[in-house]
């Protein structure tokens, strides 16, 4: 019962937060790498103060696979390595908390490119 | 607009806008919810397979890197790009748009070559989305070790 809630928690919380971003879209026309990075900084500044990290707890994937759970990790890896290694941490814990997730996109973007064709895009 | 207006800068914005085909604003905000919670629910059965063998915080990692893997293969197949087409925010915004904006661009220029065409458009979105998380998490570990946060 706890897992099968925690599904329906992710699917509202992750559909939500794709919902704020598709009316965003609707009223401005922002194109698709603004709206990444518009959501990258809002997950990396309500991690700012600590409250990204509340979500990611409630609702699991539905908080962190959107792309403001990126920006939530980068800044909490910042942050907890800030506080171990001081100056030095602060400069190295963003990037390793999210290496695994920009390594398998460059690896695998590679792997596609050598791999597969171009599609002519259908109209 | 009149066709006899001339088109200047500012006014050929509006009239691209006003010559948009007008898609049903409910009909994708409804899209982009089913879509995006579907992606993150597919996201939360993979950490729940991989915290058969890691920690919480491993498996969160590990699913997200799942998905950034499909994603990248759905884009080769194209599958991406038509689901896109409907969903929207809802397949933007997940980490699985990340990883189509990485591939999708490495795939189309791989005519330009290896090093200027796949290794440098693979980073067109992806780029601005690194640069300005790498900048925010940097500030804010340096404000948490002056102010104590």
């Amino acid at each position: 019962m706890d897992v099968f809630l925690m599904f329906v928690k992710a699917f509202a919380v992750g559909g939500g937060i794709c919902l704020i971003g598709q009316i965003i879209i609707n009223y401005t026309h922002l194109t698709n790498g603004k709206i990444l990075v518009l959501f990258l900084i809002a997950g990396a500044v309500l991690e700012g103060f600590g409250l990204y990290g509340k979500l990611v707890e409630f609702a699991g994937a539905g908080a962190s696979v959107p792309i403001s759970g990126f920006g939530y990790a980068l800044v909490r890896g910042a942050v907890t390595a800030a506080k171990q290694d001081g100056v030095y941490g602060a400069l190295t814990g963003g990037l390793a908390a999210c290496a695994t997730g920009v390594s398998i996109a460059i690896v695998s973007g590679y792997l596609v490119a050598v791999l597969f064709r171009p599609r002519t895009k259908k109209k | 607009m009149e066709a006899s207006k001339e088109i200047t800068r500012e006014n050929y914005k509006a009239y691209v806008f006003e010559k948009m085909p007008k898609s049903s604003h409910w009909k994708n905000m409804i899209w982009a919810f089913v879509i995006g919670g579907t992606i993150c629910v597919i996201g939360q059965a993979f950490i729940y397979l991989y915290s058969l063998w890691f920690n919480a915080q491993d498996a969160s990692v590990l699913a997200s890197a799942t998905l950034v893997f499909i994603a990248a293969m759905m884009t080769g197949f194209g599958v991406y790009d038509v689901i896109g087409r409907f969903a929207g925010a809802g397949s933007t915004i997940p980490i699985t748009g990340f990883s189509n904006a990485v591939v999708s661009p490495a795939l189309e220029f791989r005519a330009e070559g290896y090093v200027y065409g796949v290794g440098a458009k693979m980073f067109l979105v992806a780029g601005p989305v690194i640069v300005n998380g790498v900048t925010i998490s940097v500030i804010v570990a340096l404000l948490t070790l002056l102010f104590g946060g």
